[in-house]
């Protein structure tokens, strides 16, 4: 986790909110980072975690989350980690043969009909769900990233009706979080892309949306990050809390700083 | 001839005279014509072109997808990937080859041929050679006799032959070397014909069926180039892949004139690049790339722009280009109005 990060965000380890989803969305550039930092900020705060990974393995995700000071492998052997492998699943469930794959792998959908999310959403709700020796704080849902589930031929439809599942069963009934992933482009001709996106967007606690400089490319300065955090209450119709910072991203770590602060510039 | 010279599988570099006292035979670098990257530890397969590789940041990650996004006809694309054909041979990997337009046997019979220097054959018939012609060049530095210990520099384009070949344009590879490598095909009509009532599910020999729904995605966005939908597919092949490299030649646009622009035939973007095992990667701090192909070479270079060697400084150069540019923009508009400049 990036400690800065967590300053911006008021967040810290120790007490972890409940019943939030935060949406991370990029544009022009690459968001995983962010993937990354709550990753491990879930995992050093004590909650179990259901990472559904369908972008890449699980040894990419393990060198990174080392680096920041946590061991997915042992995360995964006390039962903390519930870690889905997109790319191997899918494998198995294409080429896979028939006894093997049965009907509990949760991408069957993909040699399916292609758009019934049911058997992932029941594997999230078995995974997050306390079992009784299990002394973790909220669970949570991480999903990288929702896009890909288009692309795999899946109606946007269906994704909202997972995510909407998903929020019942974590947000409200186990009172824990969601954090998911998105891409979205500025003139996008994706039109299913910027439905979820949108949809996902008003749904949303918090939002943090990573964009590359609209100046272009800069080594010091590798991107924008905007923090939007919805008001607390919908009733009194509070307004959003809107900020924004540039980072750069190292090889350990990440440094956020205000708009024209870099430190090359400085 | 291939075979001898990709063999042994030392990853040692060539150029530096650093030698590594782990044997060569180690887990990682035991596949011919791989290295193992410095940045990731993935291991790394060259493209077929060492400047590519320089760009994309040593090479191509085994194990992840390169897009190349075509210039307007197609040439210069078709050329890249009889590169990474014609390297896959030299290296002696299988190929798998899918068209839907070409036939895939004519596609390799077209691959150049690999440029091997006769310093580099020495070296791999006999080491003792290799070791009397450094003697020699020990010798012959009397003037410089600083620069004796520095490493020689191959000039000559057959560089370090274990990752990353060049390859002659003019030749193409000779059918014994393709007698030898086994490769594989897969040929959009022939499979359309052969199974025209394949649905998308159904997965039973799902080598060549999993091949036709990515080429089904291929055939609407090569073909159809009409569709709206193109560009929706297009944003997500290119957020699926890992490597994005475009390329812009040219050929019929009004840069083909432009003096600014002759030494090369186009520009190449690299979009995208991953992240593999990192939350960082590689990017090169230049972005203007251009590439030029010579009739044995394509290499990929910094864009420059060639030097004003006019002998007015600036003025009259400057001059005449904003004629052309005014010729070009405005057809065969007034002509009159570009020659006066006025220079205050």
């Amino acid at each position: 986790m990036f400690v800065e990060l967590n300053e911006l965000l008021n967040a810290s380890p120790e007490r972890p909110e409940q019943g939030k989803l935060t949406l991370l969305r990029d544009t022009k550039t690459d968001g995983s980072f962010l993937v990354h930092h709550f990753l491990s900020f879930y995992l050093k705060a004590g909650c179990k975690v259901c990472f559904v990974a369908l972008l890449q393995s699980f040894s990419h995700y393990n060198i990174i989350a080392q680096k920041l000071g946590v061991s997915l492998t042992a995360a995964k052997e006390r039962g903390q980690l519930v870690f889905l492998e997109g790319l191997k699943s899918c494998f198995d469930v294409l080429f896979g043969e028939e006894q093997h794959v049965g009907q509990t792998n949760p991408l069957r959908f993909v040699s399916e009909d292609g758009s019934n999310l049911k058997t992932m959403y029941e594997f999230v709700r078995t995974s997050l769900m306390a079992s009784g020796s299990d002394s973790w704080k909220c669970p949570v849902l991480l999903v990288d990233d929702l896009s890909v589930l288009l692309s795999l031929g899946v109606r946007p439809v269906d994704v909202l009706d997972f995510i909407h599942y998903c929020r019942v069963a974590v947000c409200s009934q186990l009172k824990g979080n969601i954090v998911v992933l998105v891409h979205s482009n500025d003139d996008s001709e994706d039109e299913e892309n910027e439905l979820v996106v949108n949809s996902l967007c008003h749904q949303s606690n918090l939002i943090l949306w990573a964009e590359g400089l609209a100046t272009g490319f800069c080594k010091d300065v590798h991107g924008q990050l905007k923090i939007i955090q919805k008001g607390s209450s919908e009733l009194k119709a509070e307004r959003n809390l809107l900020r924004i910072y540039q980072y750069k991203i190292q090889d350990k770590n990440v440094t956020f700083f205000a708009r024209g602060m870099s430190a090359a510039v400085l | 001839m291939a075979a001898l010279a990709t063999g042994g599988g030392t990853p040692s570099d060539g150029a530096t005279s650093f030698q590594r006292k782990v044997p060569a035979s180690s887990r990682l670098a035991a596949i011919a014509g791989t290295r193992p990257s410095v940045r990731h530890g993935q291991l790394l397969l060259s493209s077929g072109l060492p400047s590519l590789d320089c760009v994309l940041g040593g090479g191509l990650a085994v194990g992840t997808l390169l897009l190349i996004e075509e210039d307007k006809y197609g040439i210069y694309s078709n050329l890249l990937f009889k590169y990474f054909l014609a390297e896959g041979i030299v290296c002696g990997h299988n190929l798998f080859v899918a068209s839907a337009k070409e036939d895939p046997a004519d596609i390799l019979k077209e691959l150049p041929a690999p440029l091997f220097d006769d310093v580099h054959k020495n070296q791999v018939d006999e080491k003792e050679t290799a070791i009397k012609s450094k003697q020699e060049s020990q010798e012959s530095m009397k003037i410089a006799w600083r620069y004796q210990n520095l490493p020689r520099i191959e000039v000559s384009p057959a560089a370090s032959a274990r990752f990353g070949h060049y390859y002659d344009g003019s030749k193409m590879v000779s059918p014994e070397l393709l007698q030898s490598t086994k490769w594989h095909r897969f040929f959009l009509p022939e499979e359309k014909s052969l199974h025209p009532e394949i649905k998308t599910c159904n997965m039973t020999c799902g080598y060549t069926r999993l091949l036709q729904s990515i080429q089904r995605i291929i055939y609407q966005e090569g073909f159809d180039g009409s569709y709206p939908q193109n560009k929706a597919i297009m944003e997500r092949v290119t957020n699926l892949s890992d490597t994005v490299v475009g390329l812009e030649s040219f050929i019929g646009s009004e840069r083909e004139t432009n003096p600014l622009y002759k030494d090369y035939q186009g520009l190449i973007h690299v979009h995208q690049i991953p992240r593999l095992n990192s939350l960082i990667c590689d990017v090169s701090g230049t972005k203007d790339l251009a590439f030029r192909l010579k009739r044995k070479l394509f290499t990929i270079e910094r864009l420059h722009l060639p030097p004003d060697l006019s002998d007015t400084v600036s003025r009259s150069s400057k001059q005449d280009l904003a004629e052309s540019t005014k010729l070009l923009s405005s057809g065969c508009g007034a002509m009159a109005i570009g020659k006066k400049h006025l220079d205050f």
